[in-house]
């Protein structure tokens, strides 16, 4: 008797496999980061229609959305997305590492596969009433801030970062007082939330800080969705690029001949269609004629990038987020 | 227990009201006032706006998962737990202990530590990994991936369930049978199946109401897709992180619902199986 569950539980296996090989690439599936569902929802729909149009066969885009690293080790685990879109360079370095991504993927689609871009930026309450305009009104006594945690979140390590590079110009490279900065910025954090979602929460719905530091994709839904006389957007002197890299999963689109819709999925991403929604839900485009068709939402900023400011991923794991390094040393001294 | 058996400074009214006081403020403030607003959220932007995030395609398929995942995790441990416990509690045998605490193990391993163990197993950088991909057998984010992560956390519902009550009853009833020339399967059918009715129906009430409300294993597994490998609690959460509140708690009402239903079921199989036992003892 006590081997019944088991075999059951083989005969359904073998039952469920089934359909899964049989699924020819009628749909496809796009892991994707946490924050971006709404604008997935909307890139689906139109490329959906696209697709039925040239080919008079309806494809169903599946949506997966968790923190990018969590998707990253769950496409390791055997999760079968023909796509990623993720917020973290690093979590496709991951898969390309395995195999499952190809080596050379930033040069298979343009702008190093990074279809849009965004950047940490300053929400404020509404009337900006602790007068915030750049990150040095970030240390003062009377400002609290919000932003995640830069061990768990890929947004808060931009956040950070930003704040490292605002720092290293303002001192003229003087590392000691850079990290005293840094160091009080860091004081100043009233909540540390694991992922940026659960710091919008934080600051909108608990009402705590006042200054929300997040990608300017995030700034701009929120005042979408919660009003835009609440709360006002303070763009920085200078903040940080932060990629939104693509990627054909080839491991699972070479098993599923899903590789060409996949391709194409991801090239949508780049056409003027495709910019336009992007563009409208907040994100920065590479497109020129529709980044001028949407000038007037985004202000200007100066952007440093992580690979000249920094020197790429690699070392600044390894200088700021490795386990001693330099976050750990400005969060133990408080 | 009567208050007579109680010191006398415990029974004075003054004490016993501050108690009864307190256990009721509690009560009130832990779980009746979430339950509470589970239903006044969901029904914040209209009956018609609850009823439409229902009707959702991906809430429906999110409660049709739930719902399949019951339906196969329920009978096989329902047919699991009466063989542990049939065998635990009727027969010795070396490894018994043994069975006893494996059986029991899920209620005390963390639900995530289900689900990343199962990953180690299943997925595909797991033990089984490479053999499961070269046979093209999905199990982890995938419907059978769910089923097994459930299965492990709500192993235990009937078996704990029948255990002391298939001690208590001992051997004697099939020892008759035995001796009147039953069979094993008509021993089963006839006599040890009817004297554990109530206590069986009240095991499966509860697993049930936990595989449908399973969180912490199912997450690990699921992969999250929309419409696919989300479950209802799961689809709460995703819903609640899209600024969807009302359509989170609307889903999140369902399953308060099927709560409450699973509290009056037990609840009236309590009346049942009492009133049965008190007349099996008379």
């Amino acid at each position: 008797m006590r081997r019944l569950p088991f075999v059951t539980a083989a005969v359904l296996f073998a039952l469920a496999a089934g359909p899964a090989h049989a699924e020819a690439p009628g749909s496809i599936l796009n892991a994707s980061y946490d924050v971006a569902r709404e604008l997935f929802v909307a890139v689906n729909e139109a490329y959906g229609a696209k697709y039925n149009k040239e080919t008079g066969k309806t494809l169903e885009i599946k949506q997966s959305h968790a923190g990018s690293s969590k998707q990253a080790r769950s496409i390791l685990e055997g999760l079968e997305a023909d796509v990623v879109t993720f917020n973290q360079a690093t979590d496709i370095q991951v898969l390309a590492d395995k195999g499952f991504v190809a080596a050379d993927w930033t040069a298979k689609f343009p702008d190093n596969a990074s279809p849009f871009y965004s950047l940490p930026v300053f929400l404020v309450r509404a009337g900006n009433p602790k007068g915030i305009k750049d990150w040095n009104d970030l240390v003062r006594d009377d400002v609290k801030l919000v932003f995640p945690n830069p061990k768990t979140s890929g947004n808060a390590r931009y956040t950070y970062l930003a704040a490292t590079a605002y720092a290293k110009e303002a001192f003229g490279g003087d590392e000691a007082k850079a990290n005293d900065f840094v160091k009080k910025f860091l004081s100043n954090v009233a909540v540390f939330d694991t992922g940026g979602r659960a710091a919008t929460t934080t600051f909108v719905e608990r009402e705590l800080g006042d200054v929300l530091i997040t990608f300017e994709t995030e700034t701009l839904g929120i005042r979408k969705e919660f009003g835009a006389d609440k709360f006002d957007i303070v763009v920085p002197s200078v903040s940080l690029l932060a990629d939104f890299p693509v990627a054909v999963v080839d491991k699972v689109a070479d098993k599923r001949g899903s590789k060409e819709i996949a391709t194409d999925y991801l090239n949508f991403l780049y056409s003027p269609e495709g910019q336009t929604i992007l563009a409208e839900f907040g994100n920065r485009v590479r497109d020129k004629a529709v980044a001028e068709k949407f000038a007037a939402s985004f202000q200007p900023v100066r952007l440093v990038t992580v690979e000249e400011e920094f020197g790429g991923w690699p070392a600044v794991n390894k200088k700021y987020f490795g386990s001693d390094g330099l976050l750990d040393q400005q969060l133990a001294g408080q | 227990m009567s208050a007579a058996g109680l010191p006398r400074g415990a029974s004075s009214g003054w004490s016993r009201h501050v108690l009864l006081g307190s256990v009721l403020l509690v009560t009130a403030i832990v779980i009746g006032a979430p339950v509470l607003a589970v239903f006044v959220q969901a029904l914040s932007q209209g009956l018609g706006y609850a009823l439409a995030s229902l009707a959702h395609p991906d809430t429906r398929a999110a409660i049709l998962l739930s719902v399949t995942v019951a339906l196969v995790v329920v009978p096989i441990n329902t047919l699991f737990g009466i063989a542990a416990a049939w065998s635990i509690a009727k027969f010795r045998f070396p490894g018994r202990k043994l069975l006893l605490a494996i059986v029991e193990l899920p209620f005390s391993v963390s639900p995530i530590v289900a689900g990343i163990s199962y990953l180690f197993v299943y997925g595909g950088q797991g033990l089984f990994g490479p053999f499961l991909e070269a046979h093209d057998l999905k199990i982890m984010f995938a419907l059978p991936g769910i089923i097994l992560a459930t299965t492990f956390v709500t192993a235990p519902f009937v078996a704990r369930e029948l255990l002391p009550l298939m001690q208590l009853q001992g051997n004697s009833d099939e020892e008759v049978a035995a001796t009147l020339g039953a069979n094993g399967w008509q021993t089963f059918f006839r006599v040890t199946l009817p004297n554990i009715r109530w206590g069986l129906l009240y095991g499966v009430v509860l697993c049930n109401a936990r595989v449908l409300g399973e969180f912490g294993a199912v997450s690990i597994v699921s992969g999250n897709i929309r419409g696919e490998t989300n479950t209802l609690p799961l689809h709460v959460e995703l819903l609640y992180h899209d600024y969807n509140a009302a359509g989170a708690f609307a889903a999140a009402a369902v399953l308060t619902v099927v709560a409450l239903v699973t509290l009056l079921v037990k609840t009236l199989l309590e009346r049942v199986s009492g009133q049965a036992g008190a007349r099996r003892g008379h």
